[in-house]
């Protein structure tokens, strides 16, 4: 809960390094104003990690920004934000200009953004645009500069910091571009560094590796960090406090444990609930309260797809040789069953889940989809196969042609194979699919961008599902949708299933999700199978150490539990490290 | 809950958040891009863009009403009696504009050449926008060498001068001198040349932009056929920018046309009027203090380019989020999710954690309750 009877004044942050107070934002749009944040209060204690939980649109990310007035021009704010900067008053953010507000940004309140790869320029050397925060910030000396890019590099554990300097931010793989990111923000040394989901575009074994770096720099440097994220787990793992965000106002602000063992708001109840854990099985009961459950054992039914020395290449640049993306991997799948494929970005699933829907080319080995072999397929012979087949697209909004209704969109593949002439004709067919979606019959008319992630995303399952086809390629279906909407369509995807008894190859990078719904898992890495075999096995015994690492720097989203995960986690990289 | 979450309500007697959460009916017609756009300007934007559409407007129905509006015809010397026009008589009332050197009436002559003006465009756009459009569709989808070709010979075609292209072809249509259709079909296809590789590049970048888009990738996995997907996917959403080049492009059309006219390749007097021609046969006459023939078609010219290159300026600029000005109403008290469409997911439904709603850290997301049916539009009737 806010404490709203606490008003501190300017002069009085007590040990609170910013305080947030009644804050509004309202943007100007072609609808006219609308609020994203109404009249909010928290504060970020000093020497503390702050976590701003809470689901897409409800204003997270709006109020970071706020604190450094990092907001378009459209916004129009409400309220005061103090920022106590070092040994001097209180001071409102919101009414500061020029100078004082350029002085304040990166020298008291640092950014560490989202995506790494579009906050680095890539025509400077990292070295420079460390340096440029000096240089704006009054350090005239090009050696001390250099210096102390080097120094601060060496901290976020950059190696061979001293020759690296000079490297453009091209050579650096992801998770080193967001070091740089922090090192940047680090390095002016400012009392509060907010972090806008900072590992939300990462892997999960780097994500461990930056969350590690933002508790150095509480430790270390002294800083309170606010950081904003999705993902429970992270903030189980690196918050001191939790701040609880839903449609612009603040549910509930407390500490971490407070938060997550004895959550006051019903909200903040909700969303603990619909987050994925490792071991928790998906159950889902019809209406009358049974459990769904498959009748068949899908080992007893036909193959569907079969790999053999499955390899995807795609053809390097010029001088360059080819990239292996997919490198002669075996498997099968099942009618009726549900395989997991697991890996990290750039291990080749997208692009194994892609060659068996035809939409890339396979280079090398066998794959067998539906009893045609796809190495060297024309598309005269597949295309009567793609009407059993069906593929959902990670991204809801772009999967559907946005000049369309939704009746066209989940028509065409009724249309195309001929089953009716027009997307009119195909009205009432398409309802039914609709409702077998639990989506209104009413959203027919609808394009699709008035409709919400979770929704489209439904809609997606719709179409994919029109010719009740016996494969369904479900390419991270949940990834851009909220927690308790991922929950809803996860436990829609179950019951479907179970209905029409497709096969179903459910490509992933998150663990938890797989678990819940996976009867075999297969874990990609950099191309090949690492680990293959029952979904509860490998979740409880992994056996290879990949698939170890995989799990140990998976976030558990509860903060007792995580804090022995992250030890195993440490003994787990110690022992890598000594070994190697 | 906190307080703050329980006590969201309105300024009483506000009926504007009202407004964003009920959604106007559209109508087709509100569909169209110039009067969408319309619909969305405000302020100076929304002035140029009227400004703009009611020179075009004007000149339109002038090109239409000619035989009505105009006293004389384009080619006509001589009165109903018998009795020649003067030559270079001063504005009167029998000749309201005056009269040129060979005895034309000006104010006829600028009437009618609006006429000619407009079949310039309409030709030089049309045979320029349907080649340009195909070509890039095809360009774009196929990729490979025949990709390659055609941006070279595009990049090739941009070098040329286009009045240079636009003498070349009077010549070779019709030697010169020539006739209503002769002077239009010259100029029309030296702009049309030099168009496609306009269009051309314009959807060609659009296609490729969209073509790794999951839309069209879902439209392959479903199997639909290329000249489906070229058709009614690609086609449909790689359009939105034409008419912002159509309407630059038109202006140029008149431009090079009028040019033609003017260095003498372009329109017969007696075959039809021409604006270009008639400030040729002017050039002597300013530097005898004879303004009249000179001002009235130099003024045609510039207002009609000016029209319509204000549509089309005002279209790219609402066009483009970053530099379309908004409203500003004042502030409604209310959330982003007010202008949601799911009556589901409003503030005030009794579910108090709704699980989905708009995904909208952009403001510009929220732009969407402006195209929203009307709810009880939505409901399909079973038969």
């Amino acid at each position: 809960m806010t404490d709203n009877a606490r008003q501190p004044q300017a002069e009085d942050l007590g040990d609170n390094l910013v305080d947030v107070h009644g804050l509004s934002v309202s943007f100007m749009t072609d609808a006219g104003p609308i609020k994203a944040i109404d009249g909010i209060d928290f504060t970020i204690p000093k020497g503390t990690i702050v976590g701003v939980v809470g689901e897409s649109g409800s204003g997270k990310s709006v109020t970071a920004r706020s604190i450094i007035r990092l907001l378009p021009e459209t916004a129009t704010t409400a309220g005061a934000i103090y920022l106590k900067a070092d040994g001097s008053e209180g001071l409102d953010v919101l009414a500061t200009t020029g100078d004082e507000l350029r002085r304040l940004r990166g020298g008291e309140a640092a950014m560490v953004f989202q995506e790494p790869n579009s906050v680095l320029n890539p025509v400077y050397t990292i070295g420079w645009q460390i340096e440029e925060g000096l240089r704006a910030h009054g350090m005239k000396d090009k050696k001390e500069r250099r210096a102390k890019a080097v120094e601060i590099l060496e901290k976020v554990g950059i190696p061979d910091a001293a020759t690296r300097v000079d490297y453009y931010p091209h050579q650096f793989s992801g998770g080193q571009k967001q070091r740089i990111v922090i090192a940047m923000a680090l390095v002016l040394n400012p009392g509060l560094i907010l972090a806008d989901e900072p590992t939300t575009a990462l892997d999960v074994t780097v994500q461990a590796e930056i969350l590690e770096l933002l508790r150095l720099a509480r430790d270390e440097f002294g800083a309170s960090v606010l950081i904003i994220t999705h993902n429970m787990g992270v903030v189980a793992d690196l918050a001191d406090q939790v701040v609880v965000m839903y449609r612009g106002h603040v549910v509930e602000q407390g500490t971490v444990d407070q938060v997550f063992y004895h959550p006051q708001a019903d909200y903040t109840r909700k969303l603990l609930a619909a987050v994925p854990r490792i071991g928790q099985r998906l159950v889902v009961r019809d209406a009358a309260g049974q459990v769904i459950e498959r009748k068949v054992d899908w080992r007893e039914e036909p193959v569907v797809v079969e790999a053999k020395d499955l390899q995807i290449t795609y053809p390097g640049r010029f001088m360059q040789p080819d990239f292996k993306a997919v490198d002669g991997i075996d498997f099968e799948i099942h009618r009726s069953e549900v395989l997991g494929l697991v890996g990290e970005s750039g291990s080749g699933k997208s692009t194994t889940g892609r060659a068996i829907a035809g939409l890339q080319k396979v280079s090398g080995g066998s794959l067998k989809v539906l009893g045609v072999e796809m190495n060297g397929v024309r598309e005269r012979q597949f295309k009567p196969k793609r009407a059993d087949i069906g593929f959902v697209f990670q991204d809801p909004g772009s999967s559907f042609d946005p000049l369309m209704t939704i009746l066209e969109n989940v028509a065409e593949p009724l249309i195309v194979h001929g089953r009716y002439p027009t997307a009119a004709a195909a009205r009432k067919e398409v309802g039914e699919l609709l409702e077998l979606v639990q989506l209104p019959k009413a959203y027919l008319n609808r394009y699709p961008h008035e409709l919400s992630g979770g929704q489209r995303q439904r809609a997606s399952l719709a179409r994919a599902l029109a010719l009740r086809p016996s494969l369904l390629i479900a390419d991270e279906p949940t990834s851009a949708l909220d927690v308790s909407v991922q929950a809803k369509v996860l436990e829609l995807f179950k019951t479907l299933q179970v209905e029409i008894g497709f096969a179903c190859l459910f490509i992933t990078h998150d663990l938890a999700v797989v678990d819940m719904l996976a009867d075999r898992i297969m874990v990609m890495h950099r191309g090949r199978i690492v680990e293959h075999g029952d979904a509860n096995e490998i979740m409880r015994h992994p056996q290879d150490p990949y698939t170890r690492k995989l799990l140990a720097s998976l976030p558990v989203p509860d903060p007792r539990e995580q804090r022995r995960h992250r030890e195993e986690l440490h003994a787990l990289l110690a022992d890598e490290a000594s070994t190697a | 809950m906190s307080e703050s979450t329980e006590n969201r309500v309105g300024v009483p007697g506000d009926a504007r958040l009202e407004g964003l959460r009920i959604a106007k009916p559209d109508s087709r017609l509100s569909k169209l891009p110039v009067i969408r756009d319309l619909k969305v300007a405000v302020g100076w934007q929304k002035a140029m863009l009227i400004t703009g559409l009611v020179i075009t407007g004007f000149f339109l129905l002038v090109a239409i009403f000619a035989p009505w509006i105009a006293p004389y015809g384009y080619a006509q010397i001589k009165g109903e009696d018998g009795v020649p026009f003067p030559a270079q008589a001063a504005p009167s009332t029998e000749h309201i504009w005056g009269t040129t050197v060979g005895g034309f009436d000006v104010f006829s002559r600028t009437v009618w050449g609006a006429r000619t003006a407009v079949i310039a465009i309409v030709v030089a756009v049309l045979l320029s926008i349907f080649a340009g459009v195909f070509l890039g569709l095809v360009s774009g989808w196929f990729g490979g060498w025949f990709d390659r070709v055609c941006v070279v010979i595009a990049d090739a075609i941009y070098s040329f001068p286009s009045l240079l292209l636009a003498i070349l072809m009077a010549i070779m249509i019709s030697g010169g001198q020539s006739s209503l259709w002769g002077g239009i079909l010259a100029s029309g296809i030296s702009i049309t040349v030099v168009y496609i590789p306009q269009y051309f590049r314009t959807i060609r970048a659009e296609v490729i932009r969209i073509k790794s888009d999951a839309y069209i990738e879902s439209a392959k996995v479903v199997g639909a056929s290329t000249p489906r997907i070229l058709g009614r996917h690609l086609l449909r959403n790689s359009t939105r920018t034409l008419p912002v080049i159509l309407t630059l492009n038109s202006s140029e059309a008149i431009l090079t046309l009028a040019g033609l006219g003017f260095l003498g390749f372009g329109i017969e007097p007696t075959a039809a009027a021409e604006w270009g021609y008639d400030l040729n046969r002017s050039v002597a006459d300013v530097t005898a203090g004879i303004w009249w023939t000179a001002v009235f078609p130099g003024m045609a010219i510039v207002l009609i380019v000016l029209g319509i290159t204000l549509i089309g300026e005002s279209l790219n600029d609402l066009a483009d989020p970053r530099l379309r000005a908004r409203k500003s109403a004042g502030e409604v008290v209310g959330s982003i999710e007010d202008t949601s469409v799911d009556p589901t997911e409003r503030p005030n439904n009794d579910n108090p954690v709704v699980e989905e709603y708009m995904a909208t850290q952009d403001p510009e997301v929220a732009v969407l309750a402006r195209t929203i049916p009307d709810e009880s539009r939505g409901v399909i009737k079973d038969d």
